[in-house]
């Protein structure tokens, strides 16, 4: 790899010097509490800067923050709204959250999540028809999903294994093709009348919400809590046995920590590859399902306001542990909720850069000690 | 005939953004450090260049006011992943959100800004006169564009034939080594991720103001950071490569708009003509092309043995035992 380098004294590098010089000394003891001592810092140095640009642009931080947060958990009914937004982003967290411990960055969640909403349309529209009992749809329509969303993960983990394919760009072109080939069929063949909408879907393909059951108990009329939160927390705890509790997931893990290790060890790396990156495009797609049939109703060519590209943040955010990725998936479903009727609309995505901006510029402070000495 | 010769010409405008934000990238990846944040930077530099030629009344204030901004982001990676030594993945795809988000903040409103000027475009006297040459190249082609023809060859000649260039080689394959020779690794590495993200504001720049003019939000680029990481990668991080790279995909852009409105291709129907509802298949083109692009690159980089800087992804600690 060496080539020859000739010493060189004309060129020099650029010739001012920083003041002061940084030093990061490696930690070898690290207290338990600091790993989430520093996120929350960053979480708070992030809402900071927030306001800082906030009021650069002439807005005011404080009634905006405060419109956020009452627009999300003010009441029973936004909190359930919030939980709602929730269950699409725990789902696609943790596809991000078991490729990422492999060190695979999979950032096609959003293209996944889409072809897993067609998936559960493709049930309705050319499988079980429109008469079907929700014992059968509801079941059929998740295997869909996830298999649907396992097929766009396949794409990309096969090129990855067998010919070492960059997966950031090829999941993230897969985005782009997957929202054309929704917006084919929702505009084509399956569209309402021309509108870009498939028409809505028989009552029986509808998760079950708490609002149905009002007859029962009336206090959940209005609430419309779905099935999806359930499926969303079984997928979690599934996601945690895998990992912490089988050979399969010591292996994700040891991949992700040591690969060449792991190949001493005899694992196969690229059989791993594509496993993880079917069942991390599965959980994805299992979210665009829950949503079409939880929330939507229909399949549109506008069904995510970028849950995927969200979840990567909540699944670093959470330091890829499933369990805390369902706090920190309600803290941005709130987000998302409170931020709808807020103006600047990227204002979500701006605090979620800063975040995860802060977020890596904290890990530092976990793993090195910080030394500022004058240069010399 | 003239159909081609449109998409071609408009092919080497929009390939010049694309080459602006490649070469940038393409520097940087040279020394070492992956910067994923090409998308949001130039979003930035769109914003930025829109917003203050706007309100200068200055097309090339905007301009440079759009590399300041594209440059200013990337020294923000540049801290975290050199100094801070993150993930470079992690902090690019940081910077992705965070230039999509600011430059959504910033730009709200200015979509519909009216009267904004644009860099003035002029065609070569006599080259313009070559037929199909001079149409596609030399004809009525903003500022920018002629000045992407001078950049490919500098950025080449840089790279290979001076000294600065083989440190740079050196900086991206073995770190350690220039590091022993007197070479300032982390100054240098900083120093190209800055080129880069002045790179890629000049790309948002030239869109925003020049090759596609306005404001779209997030429309504005619509993945042409993307499509930029993956040309170098296919370009073998060879900047004659990524240039004709750039100038087909960027008449790939133009060939999915053109497609639409004639009744035969190559003397058959066109399937795109009469069923509107195929036009999603075409818009896929680029990216399903990107794609395969990707794979012909790397199966190309495994059989020649060639391929990323060796030391593209890895923090520089120095001290610590380098490359095997």
């Amino acid at each position: 790899m060496a080539r020859v380098i000739e010493p060189s004294p004309q060129t020099k590098a650029p010739s001012w010097h920083f003041p002061l010089s940084v030093n990061l000394e490696p930690r070898l003891d690290s207290p338990r509490w600091l790993p989430w001592a520093t996120t929350i810092g960053s979480v708070i140095l992030a809402l900071l800067i927030t306001a800082l640009i906030l009021l650069w642009v002439g807005a005011d931080p404080v009634r905006t923050f405060r419109a956020i947060y009452l627009a999300a958990f003010g009441n029973a009914y936004v909190i359930s709204d919030t939980l709602v937004k929730a269950t699409p982003l725990i789902l696609t967290s943790l596809a991000c959250l078991l490729a990422f411990r492999m060190r695979l960055w999979n950032i096609g969640a959003e293209g996944q999540f889409f072809l897993g909403a067609w998936g559960a349309t493709l049930v309705i529209e050319a499988v079980l028809g429109k008469d079907a009992s929700a014992w059968v749809f509801i079941p059929l329509m998740l295997l869909f999903g996830f298999l649907l969303g396992a097929l766009w993960g396949l794409i990309p983990g096969l090129l990855k294994a067998r010919f070492g394919v960059n997966e950031i760009i090829t999941t993230l072109m897969l985005n782009y093709i997957a929202v054309y080939w929704v917006a084919f069929w929702v505009f084509g063949a399956w569209s309402e009348r021309g509108f870009q909408m498939t028409p809505q879907f028989p009552r029986a393909a509808w998760l079950p919400r708490l609002t149905d059951f009002s007859a029962i108990l009336p206090a959940f009329s209005g609430i419309l809590l779905h099935l999806g939160f359930v499926i969303a927390m079984l997928a979690v705890a599934l996601v945690w046995y895998l990992l912490e509790r089988t050979r399969f997931g010591y292996e994700i893990r040891l991949i992700g920590d040591n690969p060449n290790a792991a190949r001493y060890a005899g694992v196969n790396i690229a059989m791993m590859t594509v496993v993880v990156f079917m069942l991390s495009g599965g959980l994805a797609g299992v979210a665009g399902m829950a949503e079409v049939t939880g929330v939507v109703h229909r399949l549109q060519d506008r069904i995510s306001p970028g849950y995927g590209f969200t979840a990567i943040i909540i699944a670093w955010l959470a330091k890829l542990n499933p369990w805390a990725v369902v706090p920190v998936a309600i803290l941005f479903g709130g987000l998302l909720i409170g931020s709808r009727e807020i103006q600047p609309s990227g204002l979500a995505r701006m605090i979620q850069g800063i975040l995860l901006f802060t977020l890596i510029s904290s890990e530092v402070l976990n793993r090195y000690h910080i030394r500022v000495t004058r240069a010399r | 005939m003239n159909f081609w010769v449109n998409i071609f010409s408009a092919g080497v405008s929009n390939g010049t953004a694309l080459l602006f934000a490649t070469m940038g990238e393409l520097l940087a990846e040279r020394s070492g450090v992956m910067n994923l944040g090409v998308e949001g930077m130039m979003l930035m530099g769109a914003v930025t260049a829109y917003g203050t030629a706007y309100a200068t009344g200055d097309p090339w204030i905007g301009l440079l006011a759009g590399m300041i901004a594209g440059g200013a982001l990337s020294l923000l990676h540049a801290f975290v992943v050199i100094t801070l030594r993150a993930d470079q993945v992690v902090s690019g795809l940081a910077l992705t959100f965070l230039g999509i988000g600011l430059s959504l903040v910033l730009g709200e409103g200015l979509a519909s800004a009216t009267g904004v000027p644009t860099i003035p475009a002029f065609s070569i006297p006599v080259l313009s006169q070559i037929p199909f040459v001079g149409p596609i190249f030399f004809e009525n082609k903003s500022a920018l564009v002629y000045f992407g023809y001078i950049l490919t060859p500098a950025v080449w000649f840089y790279i290979y034939r001076t000294r600065a260039g083989l440190h740079l080689r050196a900086i991206g394959e073995y770190p350690a080594a220039a590091d022993s020779l007197g070479i300032n690794v982390y100054a240098w590495r900083y120093l190209y991720v800055f080129v880069g993200g002045i790179m890629a504001g000049l790309a948002g720049g030239a869109l925003s103001l020049s090759i596609s003019p306005g404001w779209f939000s997030e429309f504005t680029t619509s993945g042409f950071g993307w499509i930029a990481i993956a040309l170098v990668i296919f370009a073998q991080w060879d900047p004659v490569r990524a240039a004709i790279g750039s100038y087909l995909f960027g008449s790939l852009r133009r060939f999915t708009l053109d497609m639409q409105g004639v009744q035969q291709v190559f003397g058959v129907a066109n399937p795109f003509f009469y069923d509107r509802n195929l036009q999603f298949f075409l818009e896929m083109l680029p990216y399903a092309l990107t794609v395969i692009v990707l794979i012909v690159g790397s199966r190309a980089a495994i059989r020649k043995r060639i391929g990323a800087p060796a030391a593209l992804g890895i923090p520089y600690v120095r001290g610590e035992r380098g490359l095997s």
